[in-house]
C-alpha cells in the first residue's frame, strides 16, 4: 500500500514536472501573480498618497469673480483656479459626464449675502461615487472649512468678541495604531494572494490526475490493477500537495522581495515581513494544503474532460475569498470559535502575525486540526467515488 | 484460464449482458465477436473486475474476480479499449510505472522491461517520451504494460482498433507468441476477419448473449456454410434484432 502511494506519488511529480503548462500556471504564474500585483498596487498607492499632498489643487470655479476674497485665500492655500463661466446646470452636467471633476460655483447672491454678515451659499459639485473626485472634493471642502473658520474669527474680533469663545471644544485626533497595524489595511490583500497561489500550485495537477488520466484512456488501466484505490488518490493527492507546498514557498519568497523594494515606511507603514514571519506563514498555511488539494481532486474527480475540469477548479479558487471577504465586511476580529473555518482561520493568523500581536498556541492548533479534519473527510469521499462504477466515465 | 459463469449486468434499464458463460483456456486464443454494442466491453468490464455483474462470476485461474480480486487481478494483464499512456513519459516509464504498482522490485522491474523490449521490439523507442511515439509503437507499449507481471492471462478489448496493416500483423504474431508460450488470450472484435485470422476459439455473441461457441472449423461446419464469414452471416440472421 505504502509502496503504491509513493510509486503514484512520484510518477504524478514527475510527470507534472515535464509539463509546460502545469510548471507556468503552478510554479510562475501562481505564486508570482499576486506578489507582482500587490507590489504595483501598493507602491502606486504610495506614490499616490505621497504626492498628492504636495501637490497644488486644481478646482474648476464658477462665478469666481463675485467672491475676491474667496480665491486670494484659495489661492494662500495652494490652489490652482481654473475659471468656468458656467450656469449652475451647466456644471451638473460636466460632473455627471466626467468632463470635470469638482467644481465649486458661486452662486450670484454670494455678495450680498456675505457683506450682509449672513451665511453665503457656496456649491460644490462632485460625483461622490468615483474615490478619485472624492478626495478633491475633500480637499476642497476642508479648505473651505478653513475660510469659513477664519471669516468667522475675524467677524468676532471686529465686533469685541474673543474668538476663542466660539471655540469651546479643541478636539486632537491621536491615533494609536502601531506603524504594523496601520499596514495591515493594505495588506490585507495579501493573504489571499497567498492562500490563491496555494490552491493554483496544485490546481492543474489534481485535473490532470483525475480528469486528464480520463481524457488520455489511462484511468481503465490503472483502475484494472490491484492497486487499492485509496492508494491511487492518497498518491495523487501527495504530489498534488507537493507542488502547491513549492508554489506556497515561491509566493513567500517573491513577497519578502517585493516588500524589501516597496517603500512602506514611506507611509508610516512597516510591515512585520521577514525571513522569520515567511516561516511561520508557511506554518500556518501548511494544514491548508491537503485541504485545497483533496478538495480540487474531489471536484475533478467527478468531471469528464479536462475542460470541464477547468471550469469547476476556477470556482474552487474563489472559495477562499468567500470567508475573507466575510471577515472584511463585518471587520472580524481573531477569536477562537473563528479558528474552526477554514482559510478564515489562516487569515486571521497571518494577519496576527503581519501585526506582531501574540498569537494563542491553541488557535493554531484549532485552525490545523480544523483544515485536517475537512481534509480527511474530503479524501474518504474522494476515494468512496473512486471505487464506483462511474468513475469509467 | 478464465471462466465466466452466468455474467448478467444491467444498466438502467438496458440489460447489456444477459447470462454468459464461456471458458477461454490456456494455450489457446479465445476470441469475443459480436456487433458494437453486443455487451463485449461490458462482459470484459466485469471479468477484470471494474464492474460488478449484477448476476453470475468470473474466475481467473479459478480465482473469483469479486472475491480475491487483487490475487485474481495480480495474474490477469489487461488491455483496456482505451489503452491510453502517459505522454511525458518515456515508453519504459510507463511501463515501469505499472510494474511498481505491482509490486515488482526496482531491480527486477528492470530486467523485466528489457526483456519485454526485446520480445515486442521496442528497443529503438524505449527511452523516447510516449507523446512521440506512432499508433503502433503505443499498442506495443501498452501491451508490455499488461504484460509487466508476466500474467498467465491477457484480455485484450478492440486491440487492433486504428492500428494500419502492419502494425496489426506484429501484433497478431506477438499474441501467437504469447499463446504459444501457454498463455490464456482472450480479445474482443467486431471484425470477422481479424477473429477468422487469430483465433483458435470463437465465441459469438450478440444483445448480450452467446449465440455460438466453437472452434472456426466446427463453426462453420455447423451452419453448413463454406467460409466462415457466411457462418458469422446465417448466425446473425438466426438472431432476432441483430443490427
Amino acid at each position: 500500500m505504502r509502496r503504491a502511494i509513493f510509486s503514484v506519488f512520484a510518477k504524478e511529480f514527475l510527470e507534472n514536472l515535464r509539463d509546460r503548462r502545469t510548471l507556468f500556471s503552478a510554479l510562475l504564474f501562481g505564486p508570482l501573480f499576486g506578489p507582482l500585483l500587490f507590489g504595483t498596487m501598493v507602491s502606486r498607492l504610495v506614490e499616490q498618497s505621497v504626492m498628492s499632498a504636495k501637490q497644488p489643487l486644481v478646482l474648476t470655479i464658477a462665478g469666481g469673480g463675485r467672491a475676491p476674497g474667496l480665491m486670494e485665500y484659495l489661492r494662500s492655500q495652494n490652489v490652482q483656479i481654473m475659471p468656468a463661466p458656467l450656469t449652475e446646470d451647466e456644471a451638473r452636467k460636466a460632473v455627471q459626464r466626467g468632463d470635470l471633476a469638482v467644481v465649486l460655483l458661486v452662486p450670484p447672491d454670494y455678495p450680498r449675502l456675505f457683506t450682509a454678515g449672513q451665511p453665503a451659499p457656496l456649491l460644490l459639485i462632485a460625483d461622490s461615487s468615483d474615490s478619485q473626485t472624492r478626495k478633491i472634493a475633500a480637499r476642497a471642502r476642508a479648505i473651505l472649512a478653513g475660510f469659513s473658520a477664519t471669516m468667522g474669527q475675524l467677524r468676532l474680533q471686529v465686533r469685541g468678541v474673543d474668538p476663542l469663545l466660539a471655540a469651546p471644544l479643541a478636539v486632537n485626533d491621536v491615533d494609536v495604531a502601531t506603524p504594523a497595524g496601520r499596514a495591515v489595511v493594505v495588506l490585507g490583500l495579501m493573504t489571499y494572494f497567498v492562500l490563491f497561489a496555494v490552491l493554483m500550485g496544485g490546481l492543474y495537477l489534481a485535473i490532470d490526475a483525475t480528469a486528464g488520466e480520463r481524457e488520455r484512456g489511462s484511468l481503465e488501466a490503472l483502475l484494472a490493477l490491484p492497486v487499492p484505490r485509496a492508494a491511487l488518490v492518497g498518491g495523487k493527492v501527495l504530489a498534488t500537495c507537493a507542488f502547491m507546498c513549492l508554489s506556497l514557498a515561491i509566493t513567500l519568497a517573491a513577497f519578502l522581495g517585493v516588500f524589501k523594494f516597496l517603500p512602506l515606511e514611506r507611509l508610516g507603514m512597516s510591515p512585520n515581513l521577514g525571513v522569520r514571519t515567511s516561516l511561520e506563514f508557511f506554518a500556518i498555511c501548511l494544514p491548508f494544503v491537503p485541504l485545497g488539494a483533496t478538495l480540487m481532486t474531489f471536484v475533478a474527480s467527478f468531471t469528464k474532460s479536462y475542460r470541464e475540469a477547468q471550469t469547476y477548479l476556477a470556482a474552487v479558487l474563489l472559495v477562499p475569498t468567500l470567508p475573507i471577504a466575510f471577515a472584511a465586511i463585518y471587520s472580524l476580529k481573531t477569536k477562537s470559535s473563528l479558528m474552526l473555518i477554514p482559510s478564515l482561520s489562516q487569515h486571521l493568523l497571518m494577519t496576527s502575525v503581519l501585526q506582531d500581536r501574540p498569537i494563542a498556541a491553541g488557535d493554531v492548533l484549532v485552525s490545523a486540526a480544523a483544515s485536517l479534519a475537512l481534509a480527511a473527510a474530503l479524501f474518504v469521499l474522494t476515494a468512496r467515488h473512486w471505487r464506483r462504477e462511474t468513475m469509467l466515465g | 484460464m478464465i471462466e465466466t459463469r452466468l455474467l448478467r449486468k444491467k444498466f438502467a434499464t438496458v440489460l447489456a449482458v444477459d447470462g454468459i458463460s464461456f471458458v477461454a483456456r490456456d494455450g489457446e486464443i479465445t476470441g469475443l465477436l459480436g456487433p458494437n454494442g453486443a455487451g463485449k466491453s461490458t462482459c470484459l468490464r466485469m471479468i477484470y473486475g471494474v464492474l460488478a455483474p449484477d448476476g453470475g462470476e468470473a474466475r481467473i485461474d479459478g480465482i473469483d474476480i469479486r472475491g480475491e480480486t487483487s490475487a485474481a487481478r495480480a495474474r490477469l494483464g489487461v488491455l483496456p479499449h482505451a489503452a491510453g499512456l502517459y505522454g511525458n513519459l518515456s515508453a519504459r516509464e510507463n511501463v515501469a510505472y505499472f510494474g511498481a504498482l505491482l509490486g515488482i522490485a526496482r531491480k527486477r522491474l528492470g530486467t523485466r522491461i528489457d526483456q519485454l523490449a526485446l520480445r515486442l521490439g521496442m528497443g529503438e523507442f524505449l527511452e523516447r517520451r510516449a507523446n512521440k511515439l506512432s499508433q503502433g509503437e503505443r499498442v506495443k507499449v501498452a501491451l508490455a504494460r499488461a504484460l509487466v507481471h508476466e500474467p498467465g492471462n491477457l484480455l485484450l478489448d478492440e486491440p487492433t482498433n486504428g492500428l494500419d496493416v502492419m502494425a496489426i500483423r506484429g501484433l497478431r504474431s506477438l499474441l501467437r507468441d504469447l499463446r504459444d508460450d501457454g498463455k490464456c488470450i482472450l480479445f474482443s472484435s467486431h471484425v470477422m476477419q481479424e477473429v477468422a485470422a487469430l483465433c483458435d476459439r470463437i465465441v459469438i455473441i450478440g444483445h448480450g448473449r452467446v449465440l455460438a461457441d466453437d472452434t472456426p472449423a466446427a463453426l462453420r461446419e455447423q451452419s453448413g456454410a463454406s467460409s466462415l464469414e457466411e457462418a458469422f452471416v446465417r448466425l446473425q440472421a438466426t438472431d432476432e434484432g441483430w443490427r
